[in-house]
């Protein structure tokens, strides 16, 4: 004790009091709470987002169908009577439809009534018949009952998006035809079916004509050629820089740039491509091809960044022990830290190219916003894609579009968390510990 | 560095055939200098030990033997080494021969994350010496046996190295090593991640080896160097301090540094 209190600079020792002790104790019960809210938080809002997005969208995977009897008349259809498909391919049958639905209503009389009443059921009527009649021929001169759509009107009320206290004037489906759809849902001539058409057609100015293939099929030739570029040309520039390149300015200035690219504003990666690959190169406006070039120069730098970060994660170890053993450079890279790099790789290209599947804003400078009804069969068709196709039906506005706009952002985020799980996998089923 | 040079005139040093010859070898990592005209002579078939404190070079001195400081940024090597005569540092001298020549093996036991079959099969694959299938399985054969690995996993030729126990990954280090047939291998501290047992194993491997390779080893024990090596060369910040017989120096040192050092009194 002589010794400590001699020294000059006084004996601390910890302070170990119930106090400090309370303090440390407390502040670390907040820390968690405050974590626990955030999370909570983050939930909540995700909940409502999607559970709004699904109450609002479910109800487009289904469509409402009236059955009619329709008389089909030989006259009419077939007049020589052979049956010949170019000949049935021809014929108008919306008209039939129509005749069949006067005859369900024989009371009613006079041109805008009778207009009123043929707009129960779908435009697309004449294609259901159409096909009906090609495949049995047979039936040429009887009556058959016929499920045919009906319009998105009839569509919207089924499903009860329509107010039936509302003001006729403010109301989508006049008094007359609330009459008309009672009738004929009392006499079960009205049914909610599987919307399959939502998955196998293209756009339409019709909503209950309208699908999402068309934007599907236009979104994965786009991330084809996204990933055909991007990948190749990210994996290489990231193994050259990360394993090759000499430490210099060049290469620091090149590292600078690169990070910079992936923080610039998607729509300026737009404009350039509107620049260069559109009216320089002069490739086709609204193809999946300049489309798919576009997002690759948006993915790219995030391609390179997650690929450099993944050879980074090597051990040195493993490169000393290829070099070790007169392994050249170019050996121990293809031999070894790929392959050991790879998963990290594919999870930063698949994140990557998650985000290029989300992104819309490039899509508009270069003409992807376009109205497009057929499905895109090649590279440079006119095509849009499932984003783009988001924003257009949410600016429609038929009443029918809104539960359609939502379907889409289900399946684009059934997409997008697709793409995330296979990440997450990959992760997972390739983790090594060294 | 006087120092060193008057070691080297005495006789003994000639004893050997000289595989190694290093002159005037500086090495500067940027502007620090980490060797200061190190002249050592490696002898052939003859276990050589470089020791000394940390940070006092011997580990770098050992990676120019193969130019593996080539890899690291800013470093750079003057003097001159030279392997049976030949200029290391020449430029016409392709890199990946020399480290075909001269092996390595590190301190921290470094397998290749694939079986232990492909661990042994991969420098013989590269350097195009076994292509046939019978010719790698003798090769894998060999090395392990005479890495003294053999009997122990050869019921798991296709199990992942990494997963054998760190006695018996720095064997396959070894295997590795040897399966190209070098004719020097250095080792960079191999047994200090291991425990007495495993390492008497290695020790007991490296005078086996002795036949047929030129080894030279850096470690921190002196027990360790005394054991295994016929030479020892002292090293400490960035000089070779003393070299000769590891019974002389270990016995009879010259300096008093190398007293000092391994007397326990600094290091």
């Amino acid at each position: 004790m002589t010794e400590m209190t001699a020294s000059a600079a006084p004996f601390r020792r910890p302070d170990l009091s119930e106090a400090h002790l309370r303090r440390r104790y407390s502040a670390e019960r907040r820390f968690k709470a405050y974590g626990i809210f955030a999370i909570a938080a983050a939930t909540a809002m995700l909940l409502v987002l999607l559970s709004s997005i699904v109450a609002k969208g479910y109800t487009a995977f289904s469509q409402t169908y009236i059955a009619l009897d329709i008389a089909l008349d030989a006259d009419r259809i077939d007049p020589s009577g052979d049956q010949d498909p170019q000949v049935l391919r021809k014929v108008k049958y919306q008209p039939l439809a129509k005749a069949a639905l006067r005859d369900r209503f024989p009371e009613v009389s006079g041109r805008r009534d009778k207009r009123a009443l043929s707009k129960l059921i779908s435009g697309s009527a004449d294609v259901t018949l159409r096909k009906f009649v090609m495949a049995n021929p047979d039936t040429i001169g009887t009556t058959q009952t016929i499920w045919v759509k009906a319009s998105d009107e009839i569509d919207s009320l089924r499903k009860g998006h329509v107010d039936r206290g509302a003001q006729e004037s403010d109301r989508l489906v006049s008094d007359q035809a609330l009459e008309w759809f009672d009738h004929l849902e009392t006499d079960g001539a009205v049914d909610l079916r599987f919307n399959t058409t939502f998955f196998t057609a293209g756009d339409s100015r019709e909503p209950e004509q309208a699908g999402i293939w068309g934007a599907t099929v236009g979104s994965f030739l786009m991330l084809i050629v996204t990933l055909a570029l991007s990948f190749p040309v990210g994996v290489l520039s990231a193994v050259y820089l990360e394993e090759f390149a000499p430490k210099n300015r060049w290469t620091d200035f090149i590292e600078v740039n690169i990070n910079n690219l992936a923080a610039v504003p998607s729509i300026v990666f737009g404009l350039l491509g509107l620049a260069v690959f559109l009216n320089f190169f002069g490739l086709p406006r609204s193809a999946p091809l300049a489309g798919g070039m576009v997002l690759a120069l948006m993915t790219l730098p995030t391609i390179i960044i997650a690929a450099r970060a993944a050879l980074k994660a090597v051990p040195p170890s493993i490169r000393e022990a290829a070099l070790g053993v007169g392994a050249s450079k170019l050996q121990t890279v293809t031999h070894h830290v790929l392959p050991l790099a790879m998963p990290g790789v594919l999870t930063g290209t698949i994140l990557g190219s998650a985000r290029a599947l989300g992104e819309t804003a490039p899509l508009l400078m270069i003409g992807m916003v376009a109205f497009i009804v057929d499905i895109p069969g090649g590279f440079t068709d006119p095509a849009t894609a499932l984003p783009v196709q988001i924003y257009l039906w949410a600016d429609s506005p038929e009443r029918a579009f809104v539960e359609k706009t939502s379907a889409a952002i289900i399946v684009l985020l059934g997409f997008l968390i697709m793409m995330n799980a296979i990440a997450v996998l990959l992760r997972k089923r390739f983790e090594r510990r060294w | 560095m006087a120092i060193a040079a008057e070691n080297f005139a005495e006789p003994e040093s000639n004893t050997a055939l000289q595989k190694i010859v290093a002159r005037g070898v500086s090495v500067f990592y940027g502007e620090s200098q980490a060797l200061q005209s190190i002249d050592l002579d490696i002898g052939a078939n003859q276990v050589t030990s470089l020791i000394g404190p940390s940070g006092c070079g011997k580990s770098t001195f050992l990676r120019c033997m193969n130019r593996m400081n080539d890899v690291i940024d800013g470093c750079r090597v003057d003097g001159s080494i030279t392997l049976d005569g030949e200029d290391i540092y020449d430029s016409k001298l392709d890199v990946v021969q020399l480290r075909a020549r001269v092996g390595m093996v590190f301190q921290k036991p470094n397998p290749f994350p694939k079986s232990i079959y492909d661990n042994i099969a991969y420098g013989p694959r590269i350097h195009g010496f076994a292509d046939s299938k019978a010719d790698l399985d003798e090769v894998v054969e060999i090395s392990l046996t005479r890495a003294g690995l053999w009997k122990e996993v050869k019921d798991r030729l296709d199990k992942p190295g990494t997963g054998l126990s760190g006695g018996q990954q720095q064997r396959l280090c070894i295997a590795r090593a040897i399966a190209v047939n070098p004719e020097v291998i250095l080792m960079d501290e191999p047994c200090s991640a291991l425990d007495p047992i495993a390492t008497a194993r290695i020790e007991e491997l490296i005078d086996e080896l002795r036949q047929n390779f030129t080894i030279v080893i850096v470690t921190h024990s002196m027990q360790q160097a005394a054991r295994v090596s016929q030479r020892t060369a002292f090293f400490h910040l960035g000089d070779l301090v003393e070299c000769g017989d590891t019974q002389q120096l270990f016995t009879n040192p010259r300096e008093e540094r190398t007293q000092g050092y391994i007397t326990g009194r600094f290091g």
